[in-house]
């Protein structure tokens, strides 16, 4: 199955609910709607053949009104290796997206991963828990709103750590 | 929210035993800590908690140019580090397209190959020391040892190696470093054979680990597991395979795979992918001498460091450090997803370009922190000391698992 059958595939299949269809550097790359990412991600499992996920993440793009959020999904079909992204967009304000752990064990820390540093709440996670940072934190470092710290500063000491 | 395992009301009742294995353990070979829950010998239950080294590199590398991310790549899987970087190195060759010339591609592979090979050594040699036989791990870490030579001779550093550059190698391989590499293929066979007679048939080293630690294909897939643990499964995805990069399409070799994913079936695969390892590195000796021995880099001026000779005397070559020094170059706006096969599983990169100094976002797929998350699985209803054999039998990276 070539990317121009599988996109044909998935536009029959949810009309709309997919959009955006691109291949940068050859790479099948699709938007679903917030709503409909369990039903895709159904339909790529049970009849497209991608078992196996390769990569969940999250980017933070703040100028994107509404949108501020991306879920990215990277699916491969294991038998030939094909693969396939997916991205679903959320406002920042509510950043609901169903989870994807009933049909990939794989998303499970990938999730919390998202969560942790994100803040994507993946709705029916079975831990949504943070993950690398500290349960106590009350923000999501990497999105964009948390530069990192100026290198120039020179108020700390810098005669036992070399800065 | 608390991760311990609580005890019910009136714990009186309770008949299981919580334990802490870890953080700091001397049988979990880094910082992993699980809190098992233990019914005398057996675990009921086990929770792993990650995080204990994490540094922020997502975060780090989007201030960072592009050149300055390889050392936070050495830091990952820290066993092999040059899979590492030049897969962060082939990941910005995809975002430019860069076309690398052959000879540089197929050194590339005797590096990576080198560095599997010194990273199923540790990992195999440490299944052996956890089921109490400490001899092959002495027999095999002579021969890591040899192999960090070679990396010192081309690179001149041995564990966090930030080998090459993108687009090639920082200056060429030496005489001697072929040398070293000639000595290591014609050594390190016989060692390897001694490594496999004191453990592949051997009866206490079996009934350890047969039937330990076992997931089955469809589970393993499920939870994303790649490299030697998924093919001791069945499963014979190979990334050098699927999805060939760096010439490893015009090698000969075979993918090795297990039947019941159990750590003996992994050590196994490991055995065997090492055997794989030299035969590449073989046909990558034999193949470079179809080239110019004096190739070491593609012609990318834009991204390729100048020689320092030429930055005093050539207006050029001045012009392209300061821009790539300063982070200047012209990098194109794209998303790019580009993975390598590392030494533990599918290792990947997914790098989105805005056309600044750094990235926008980089995000690592790291093996061992997608296929940890099963290790509960894996060890409910087995025995403690099995557990620790799972963990060894797993490869998991401290570095990696936590980035």
């Amino acid at each position: 199955m070539n990317n121009e059958e599988i996109k044909q595939q998935l536009s029959t299949k949810f009309g709309n609910a997919v959009s955006m269809f691109e291949e940068p550097y050859g790479l099948l790359t699709f938007t679903c709607e917030t709503d409909s990412n369990l039903k895709v991600l159904n339909f790529m499992h049970d009849e497209l053949g991608f078992h196996f996920l390769n990569d969940l993440t999250a980017i933070h793009y703040p100028e994107q009104k509404d949108k501020e959020l991306a879920v990215v999904y990277l699916f491969q079909n294991i038998r030939t290796g094909q693969r396939v992204r997916m991205k679903v967009f959320v406002p920042i304000s509510k950043p609901d997206v169903y989870t994807a752990t009933g049909v990939y064990a794989t998303a499970n820390w990938l999730e919390r991963e998202a969560y942790d540093f994100f803040g994507v709440n993946f709705v029916g996670h079975p831990n949504l828990i943070r993950i690398m940072n500290v349960e106590e934190m009350d923000y999501h470092p990497l999105r964009k709103e948390y530069a990192l710290e100026d290198q120039s500063r020179t108020d700390k000491d810098d005669d036992m750590f070399g800065r | 929210m608390k991760q311990n395992i609580q005890l019910p009301e009136g714990s009186v009742g309770k008949q299981t035993t919580t334990l802490n294995l870890g953080p700091t353990h001397p049988a979990t070979h880094g910082v992993f800590q699980n809190i098992l829950e233990m019914d005398g010998e057996r675990i009921v239950d086990a929770i792993p908690t990650v995080g204990f080294i994490h540094r922020a590199f997502e975060k780090i590398a989007e201030r960072r140019a592009y050149y300055q991310i390889t050392p936070l790549t050495d830091r990952l899987n820290y066993c092999s580090s040059p899979i590492n970087n030049m897969g962060w190195h082939m990941t910005v060759e995809k975002l430019i397209g860069a076309e690398l010339p052959k000879r540089v591609e197929y050194l590339r592979i005797i590096i990576m190959e080198l560095a599997r090979i010194a990273d199923h050594l540790v990992c195999n040699s440490v299944i052996g020391v956890d089921t109490g036989a400490f001899t092959g791990f002495v027999y095999v870490f002579e021969f890591r040892e040899k192999i960090y030579e070679i990396f010192e001779e081309i690179c001149g550093s041995r564990l966090t190696t930030n080998i090459g550059r993108i687009g090639g190698f920082e200056r060429n391989f030496t005489e001697i470093a072929f040398q070293k590499i000639n000595q290591f293929l014609k050594d390190f066979p016989k060692a390897m054979k001694e490594f496999e007679n004191l453990f592949n048939r051997n009866r206490i080293f079996m009934d350890r680990t047969m039937g330990v630690g076992g997931i089955d294909a469809e589970r393993a897939l499920n939870y994303g597991f790649t490299g030697p643990n998924l093919r001791a499964t069945g499963i014979d995805y190979d990334v050098r395979v699927a999805h060939p990069y760096s010439g490893y399409q015009d090698l000969e070799f075979t993918v090795p795979i297990g039947t019941t994913g159990d750590v003996y079936d992994r050590f196994l695969v490991r055995n065997e992918e090492i055997w794989q390892s030299l035969s590449m590195i073989r046909q990558c000796l034999e193949k470079i001498k179809d080239h110019d021995p004096a190739i070491f880099h593609a012609d990318i001026p834009a991204f390729y460091l100048p020689e320092k000779q030429d930055v005093y005397t050539k207006m050029e070559a001045l012009i392209y450090h300061f821009k790539i020094i300063m982070g200047e170059t012209e990098i194109p706006v794209g998303e790019v997803y580009h993975s390598v096969e590392g030494a533990n599983g599918e290792l990947g990169f997914y790098l989105i370009s805005d056309g600044g100094r750094a990235p926008y976002r980089l995000h690592f797929r790291r093996p061992c922190f997608i296929y940890y998350q099963a290790y509960p699985e894996i060890i409910k209803g087995s025995m403690l000391s099995d557990a620790v054999v799972t963990m060894s039998s797993l490869n998991l990276i401290a570095g990696e698992l936590d980035a």
